[in-house]
């Protein structure tokens, strides 16, 4: 059984107000203030299956952004939210901060607790199940959990989606959080069944790149998960904004190439351009 | 919008429910499946507030299979439908009502075909045809769950007939 303890230098959020008391100049007492109320944290989560392929292994694939966010400032730029539960289960979670690292504790502690009774591991659903059951007498309070859990069992991948509202979802592409509509569009683009394990990180690894490019709740870093019949592994956290300058300096190549601007004078590149609009009849 | 909608003919009753679960702006499911079955000729097809529809007909459909298991026989879907409005009407009144639209269909062996109408507020009719949700455009055949419960029980249907009447 496991426990997530998050980074102790920086805790998710409410933590480091107490911190910055012991400088006390008067900027890190604003934040301190700020951080006392625990707060929405919205984020960017994306999960995909991908089926089991005769060449690869197929699984799971769990991504998610690293952005603690509260009220508009970053708390913490380098949280977990992608939470390995058992060797065969991994869960994201987006809503508030405070609740979902809670919450994923209960269920770890009950997942644990029910193995032991019946003496075989509960399944993806059946864990989401007893989730979405937990969350139930919470229902209409301020409690906001957003959970999906990725995992395999007997055979098969299943993604569960977890919600504090009573929301409880079996599916193949599972998105959450603030960033989830620019998730989604790069997953409906590229998701196919045949996939091979190769594409569907990549196609992951995009998704949350673009959602954290255009969300301001997400960002900062990308975790990935890929979980198999033989248990979970997890890829090094990649700090997006190395892709960000890359695809600029790409970018201002493409263009650079494109028009040729060091070979061409400037008389000959407006005359190129008035002579093309010319030509389209414009 | 979620949509239902059930029609009551001579000898069977035909309903059909959209795939679609949604959270807010975003469709998060496209194969979502709506029908509870009751028993080998009542179905419950539940639309509602998120967690609330999934809870109130698990919550039905297991008392129903416990009133099975007790007596041996089954509840006919008249009964079922008073027991539902009955617990419906019941946490109306209390701290956490439920938000749910109901159809309830059914083939009773001596009484026929019966479909029922019920709404978050406890109401129920019995009715030959009825509808819940925005009931305007019924679009994209394909994406409907279409299931028949007739003498022989409850039948799914693979491919909705497109020129059917």
């Amino acid at each position: 059984m496991l426990s997530v303890s998050p980074d102790k230098r920086v805790p998710l959020g409410w933590g480091s107000g107490a911190q910055n008391k012991r400088n006390g100049d008067r900027v890190s007492k604003a934040v301190s203030r700020h951080l006392e109320r625990p707060t929405k944290v919205l984020r960017g989560v994306v999960l995909i299956t991908t089926p089991a392929n005769a060449s690869q292994m197929g699984g799971v694939i769990a991504a998610a952004d690293t952005r603690a966010s509260c009220a508009g400032l970053v708390a913490c730029p380098s949280a977990r939210k992608v939470t390995p539960i058992h060797s065969h289960l991994v869960v994201t979670s987006s809503g508030s901060g405070a609740d979902c690292v809670l919450w994923e504790r209960v269920l770890a502690r009950e997942i644990r607790l029910y193995q032991l009774r019946h003496g075989r591991r509960l399944s993806v659903s059946g864990a989401g199940k007893l989730l979405a059951l937990m969350l139930h007498p919470f229902k209409g309070t301020e409690v906001c959990v957003a959970a999906t859990l990725c995992g395999w069992d007997e055979g098969d991948e299943v993604v569960c989606y977890v919600c504090s509202d009573g929301l409880r979802l079996n599916g193949e592409l599972i998105s959450v959080g603030s960033g989830s509509p620019y998730a989604y569009s790069v997953l409906d683009a590229g998701w196919r069944w045949s996939m091979t394990v190769n594409e569907a990180v990549a196609l992951a690894r995009e998704a949350v790149y673009r959602a954290t490019h255009r969300d301001a709740y997400s960002g900062n870093n990308v975790d990935l998960f890929h979980i198999t019949a033989r248990g979970w592994k997890c890829r090094r956290r990649e700090d997006l904004k190395e892709e960000y300058y890359k695809e600029n300096r790409r970018g201002k190549e493409m263009m650079r190439e494109y028009l040729n601007i060091n070979s061409m004078k400037r008389h000959t590149l407006k005359t190129l351009i008035f002579r093309s609009f010319e030509l389209l009849g414009l | 919008m979620e949509y239902l909608i059930g029609i009551r003919g001579q000898d069977f009753v035909l309903v059909a429910s959209d795939n679609v679960a949604a959270s807010s702006i975003i469709q998060m499911k496209h194969d979502y499946d709506k029908m509870f079955k009751l028993s080998e000729k009542i179905l419950l097809l539940c639309v509602g507030e998120a967690g609330d529809t999934v809870q109130f007909a698990e919550y039905i459909q297991k008392n129903v299979q416990l009133y099975k298991m007790r007596n041996g026989y089954e509840l006919s879907p008249e009964a079922a439908a008073n027991f539902t409005r009955k617990n419906l009407a019941d946490y109306l009144r209390s701290r956490t009502p439920y938000h749910v639209n109901l159809l309830l269909a059914g083939y009773d062996d001596t009484e026929g075909p019966a479909l029922y109408y019920m709404d978050y507020l406890g109401a129920l009719v019995k009715a030959p045809f009825a509808a819940h949700g925005y009931g305007r455009f019924i679009l994209n055949l394909p994406s409907f769950t279409v299931r028949l419960i007739d003498k022989n029980g409850i039948q799914d249907m693979k491919m909705p007939l497109l020129d059917a009447k």
